[in-house]
């Protein structure tokens, strides 16, 4: 995917389709808000997370990546570390 | 047991002649076609390119993302026909908290999801690449499943598939459910989605008009020169009920179910007889226990092809003898709306009932032998009507029939 990728790019990109598919505001993605909550997800919202990333950063995430990731910002750096 | 009296208190539609009661009410007086020419049907290989033509409804704003993502096409023109058949019944949200209401309703096919989603499988070599929704819109039960989650149902909860007599199916199955204390209210309808997928095969076996000149004019049911359906979909609901429930709540009651005839044809796949439909036919009358002069008008099932409509023209015939009720088919203007027509054109006839017309059999030129001696309504009828009988068949022989009456205390 794109090598070159900015952890800016990372953060609108991410909250772009975010806003769009979980159809929150953006003003409640906050760095330090929990990813579940927020987005009001549940077990099958993950699969289509897991559909998101793949078609936006072109990488496939295994479901028990999820587990770490609590807040907007260890999504972030996730997504970052993967494309960077 | 003493049998319980079944009423109708609600009733909604989204249709290619129509998104609501009041413009399909619209369309039927005035015979207005919903049938359009679809050059991409060609594009794949269509031998015939004519179809219902309906938009898909925007559901964001009004439904949350979630079930919008578990719903398919045909999910869609449920639920919106299911919003409008209980704002009629006077059933709001809280009331599924309090009242245990069933959900039985008609489909037949998930196609076009079913290939989208495998699509997606095949080309990512990965399952979960179809998303968390996509197994809910590719099963058979989306339908129900869907409406039942999002109105929150507790009462019986099931799809029933009987091909195009589904919606009719429905109907019946859950007037019978009610009649006998099963259930005390449930939400029934039919469902087809509207899309090259779906109807591919179907075409394929060569069922479907080639009359592509006037795409209005090729769904003409009864008439000698008719070569075959036009297929079409969407959604129809209706609101089934004990009287005491509907009376002791204030509801509207549009009608009263009073007879349900189903039978077998017990032969070809797809090649209908007079037998079956005849006995269908029969046992609805014999249960509702009225005298045939008592009804008024049946609309009949007549797709448009050859031998479906001499043969139902023959069943009514054998059927009602000298009684000729006014008959008519509204698959001329709507198409065959498939694993809805069963429970849309209940929906239309109880709009006519309320409205005091018969909606015409348009594109009837010159009926043939068997259809010249049945009372087929070329053009609206004005008339006052308490009684109209509607029949539905389908591939397998599967064949249902239903009695509406106005509702007299």
């Amino acid at each position: 995917m794109n090598t070159v990728m900015t952890m800016d790019e990372v953060v609108s990109i991410t909250n772009k389709f975010l806003v769009e598919e979980f159809e929150v505001e953006l003003s409640s993605i906050q760095p330090d808000a929990p990813v579940k909550e927020t987005l009001e997800l549940d077990s099958l919202d993950y699969v289509d997370l897991v559909v998101l990333i793949d078609s936006h950063f072109g990488f496939k995430v295994q479901q028990q990546d999820f587990k770490g990731i609590i807040t907007f910002q260890d999504f972030y750096y996730f997504l970052y570390n993967r494309v960077k | 047991m003493k049998l319980r009296r079944v009423v109708i208190t609600g009733m909604g539609a989204y249709s290619c002649i129509g998104k609501n009661v009041e413009e399909i009410r619209q369309s039927l007086y005035t015979g207005k076609s919903g049938i359009v020419y679809d050059p991409t049907r060609k594009e794949m290989g269509y031998r015939s390119a004519l179809t219902g033509h309906l938009e898909r409804p925007n559901l964001q704003g009004l439904l949350h993302r979630r079930y919008r993502g578990y719903m398919a096409e045909e999910g869609e023109y449920a639920y919106i026909a299911t919003l409008e058949a209980l704002k009629q019944a006077k059933i709001e949200d809280s009331f599924f908290d309090t009242h245990e209401v069933g959900i039985l309703y008609g489909n037949d096919s998930t196609a076009n999801a079913t290939v989208e989603t495998n699509d997606i499988i095949r080309a990512k070599k990965d399952t979960s690449m179809a998303g968390g929704g996509a197994i809910f819109q590719c099963m058979n039960s989306t339908v129900s499943m869907i409406l039942s989650t999002i109105f929150r149902l507790r009462g019986i909860n099931f799809t029933i598939s009987g091909a195009c007599a589904s919606g009719s199916h429905s109907i019946g199955m859950a007037y019978t459910m009610i009649r006998h204390g099963y259930q005390d209210i449930i939400i029934c309808g039919g469902a087809q989605e509207v899309n090259a997928v779906t109807f591919a095969s179907f075409d394929g076996i060569g069922a479907f008009s080639i009359n592509e000149i006037d795409p209005t004019k090729a769904s003409r049911p009864f008439d000698k020169n008719r070569d075959g359906l036009v297929p079409s979909g969407g959604g129809a609901t209706v609101i089934l009920e004990t009287l005491e429930s509907a009376l002791s709540r204030g509801a509207p009651i549009l009608g009263e179910v009073i007879g349900y005839g189903f039978s077998s044809n017990g032969g070809h796949i797809s090649q209908p007889n007079v037998d079956g439909p005849s006995r269908s036919l029969k046992m609805c009358i014999q249960d509702a226990g009225i005298d045939i002069k008592d009804i008024d008008y049946i609309n009949a099932h007549a797709t448009s092809t050859p031998i479906g409509d001499m043969n139902e023209a023959k069943a009514i015939n054998e059927v009602f003898g000298e009684h000729k009720p006014y008959v008519s088919s509204t698959k001329g203007m709507t198409g065959h709306e498939c694993w809805m027509a069963g429970a849309s054109e209940i929906v239309y006839s109880l709009i006519m009932m309320h409205n005091n017309f018969i909606a015409p059999n348009i594109n009837l030129d010159e009926p043939d032998e068997d259809s010249a001696k049945i009372n087929i309504a070329t053009t609206t009828i004005d008339k006052n009507f308490d009684v109209f009988l509607s029949n539905s068949f389908g591939f397998g022989g599967t064949n249902s029939t239903l009695l509406i009456k106005k509702y007299k205390a």
